[in-house]
């Protein structure tokens, strides 16, 4: 364990010593900031013609439903397909880069500690940008009284749909040396496994139905409601749980090499 | 310390290292000499644990590398040819980092940070980020990764390469204070390195070992002849002429002539001294001698036949005699 938390710290330490951690986080916080303040913009503009027609012939509002609940389901969920890559590029690809993935592999660690570190550093640096959209939320509180519970749902779920990026991302990294080839593949990939979820609106056959299981962000429409359901922690798990050992055989191909 | 046997590595239908075996001793600081491809690199990496071999073991310490690596990595320290450093750390968060993922126990990391940085002269940088410093700082900073879980066993792959002459001797000069302590293997194609730095070379050429001694024993082996190198003042001819009637010569062959000053090389048989008898000839005939001295085949000269095809064989057999 103090093995997997000696990596972690490195991989931290590495995203703020380079610009990656403060360019993630800058472009997150400005796009989060500028949904918001539009949803924001329109659920006023909304309530107040709500409150007019006396809530005649309108559905009922609420902030979680209205603002919550689209920003995540909607745009960040999206925006983290093209964030995470960033991210996850360099775990492995700049190793193999600068050599240092030698010194890595001849210290008594086990192929297991270094894949847990390296996950775990970018998971809190993950953290700290989910930790960025939830400050916005908090300023709801101040303003309205939108429910608290759901936003742990929504929470637990944006920790899960991360994990599972950040796992794939990392396998994908073990390819090559070149951090923007990682990071194209990484996002490519992500943009398929998001985009399988469209094949529910012309299939409804049993592969239509497995594409949308398989899809990343369909499982995330529960959490965003408000609510946890076990088939949806469980497929974000097993994804998580496939990155690593695909990382984890990934290692073991590349000591076969020069 | 390390014993290597029957080591063979492929990659794919390449074979980089075919049925290599040696044993280092304690304490003693071994050359793997050869030319770039030779498969140095890659038995310095099987012996790291860094790749599995495709057959053969390879024992650290008394630990098999592929059997119990864990205890075999925690004694090893390796340089590899880049220095594997982090260029956006500091030398001290860097051999701290390591010296956590050596294993080294937390309240020992101060000190053994200190002991190295000292040893490797990189004290002045120690705040420094890595990625700014010089090729020789950044050599030495990997050395210092190497050193600073004090194991047993030192593998240094080209720990020279890239620095210039002044760090080149003072990394040599550090080696060598490192024998007796440390087992040491370094790799090298600088053959005076060898010579300089270590006790016993191990020649590999095209994945073979081609021989083994110590660099002495290397040139005495492949020397069929004696030379001497003698400058006289005199007629050359004549000199020639009355070199050759004296015993034990057996061909001499002019090398080099100015100012009425002719240098020659004489070749002898094998185990006679025929500088006296030179001498003497010299005064006898009222020349005048200005140098004599013998010249022994350098490691350079030795290197080349020994990784020239047709010779390989030879030594190799020579090497196998020698083993037995």
């Amino acid at each position: 364990m103090r093995n997997v938390l000696t990596v972690a710290g490195k991989e931290l330490r590495a995203y703020f010593h380079s610009p990656i951690a403060y360019l993630v986080m800058t472009v997150y916080a400005a796009i989060c900031g500028f949904v918001f303040y539009s949803s924001t913009a329109f659920f006023v503009i909304q309530s107040f013609r709500t409150q007019a027609m006396g809530g005649m012939g309108m559905p009922p509002i609420s902030l979680n439903e209205n603002i919550i609940r689209p920003i995540l389901a909607g745009v960040v969920t999206v925006v983290l397909l093209f964030l995470i890559p960033l991210i996850t590029m360099r775990l492995y690809a700049e190793e193999k880069r600068s050599g240092t993935i030698e010194l890595l592999l001849t210290s008594p660690l086990t192929d297991l500690e270094i894949i847990l570190g390296k996950f775990l550093g970018s998971l809190v640096l993950f953290a700290i940008l989910e930790a960025l959209t939830f400050i916005y939320f908090v300023v709801l509180f101040l303003y309205g009284n939108p429910n608290p519970k759901p936003l742990i749902a929504n929470a637990l779920g944006l920790l899960l749909y991360g994990a599972a990026l950040l796992a794939l991302g990392m396998w994908i990294s073990t390819f090559t040396k070149n951090q923007i080839i990682a990071g194209a593949v990484g996002l490519a990939a992500f943009l398929l496994l998001y985009l399988l979820d469209w094949v529910t609106a012309y299939s409804n056959s049993t592969a239509g139905q497995v594409m949308s299981y398989l899809a990343l962000t369909t499982h995330f429409d529960n959490f965003s409601k408000g609510v946890i359901q076990l088939s949806d922690v469980v497929y974000y798990l097993s994804v998580v749980l496939l990155g690593i050992f695909l990382t984890a055989r990934s290692m073991e191909a590349l000591k076969g090499r020069p | 310390m390390i014993e290597v046997e029957h080591l063979t590595k492929r990659y794919g239908p390449t074979l980089a290292v075919s049925d290599v075996s040696f044993n280092v001793q304690k304490g003693e600081v071994l050359g793997f000499l050869g030319p770039n491809g030779a498969g140095k690199t890659t038995t310095m990496r099987v012996i790291t644990g860094f790749l599995p071999p495709t057959f053969g073991t390879v024992r650290v310490a008394g630990y098999d590398v592929t059997e119990e690596p864990l205890e075999a990595k925690r004694r090893t320290g390796y340089l590899p040819e880049a220095p594997p450093v982090y260029p956006d750390m500091t030398v001290d968060e860097y051999l701290a980092f390591v010296a956590r993922i050596k294993g080294v126990p937390r309240r020992e990391i101060k000190t053994r940070l200190d002991e190295v940085a000292e040893k490797c002269a990189v004290t002045d940088v120690r705040r420094r980020q890595i990625g700014k410093l010089s090729k020789g700082y950044r050599q030495r900073v990997g050395l210092a990764q190497a050193l600073i879980h004090n194991p047993e066993v030192l593998v240094l792959d080209e720990p020279t390469a890239g620095l210039d002459p002044k760090q080149i001797i003072e990394t040599r000069e550090l080696i060598k204070g490192l024998a007796g302590q440390h087992t040491v293997i370094l790799s090298t194609h600088i053959l005076p390195e060898a010579a300089k730095t270590c006790q016993r070379v191990v020649v590999i050429n095209a994945g073979k070992i081609v021989a083994v001694g110590t660099p002495g024993e290397l040139t005495r082996r492949l020397q069929g002849y004696g030379t001497v190198l003698v400058t006289v003042e005199g007629p050359a001819a004549e000199i020639i002429e009355r070199f050759q009637r004296v015993g034990g010569v057996n061909w001499v062959e002019p090398r080099d002539s100015s100012d009425g000053r002719v240098t020659l090389e004489v070749h002898s048989e094998k185990e006679k001294d025929v500088r006296a008898e030179l001498a003497r000839a010299v005064v006898e005939s009222g020349w005048k001698l200005y140098e004599l001295r013998t010249s022994g085949m350098s490691l350079e000269e030795i290197f080349l036949k020994l990784t020239t095809k047709d010779l390989s064989e030879e030594a190799a057999a020579g090497a196998q005699e020698a083993a037995n």
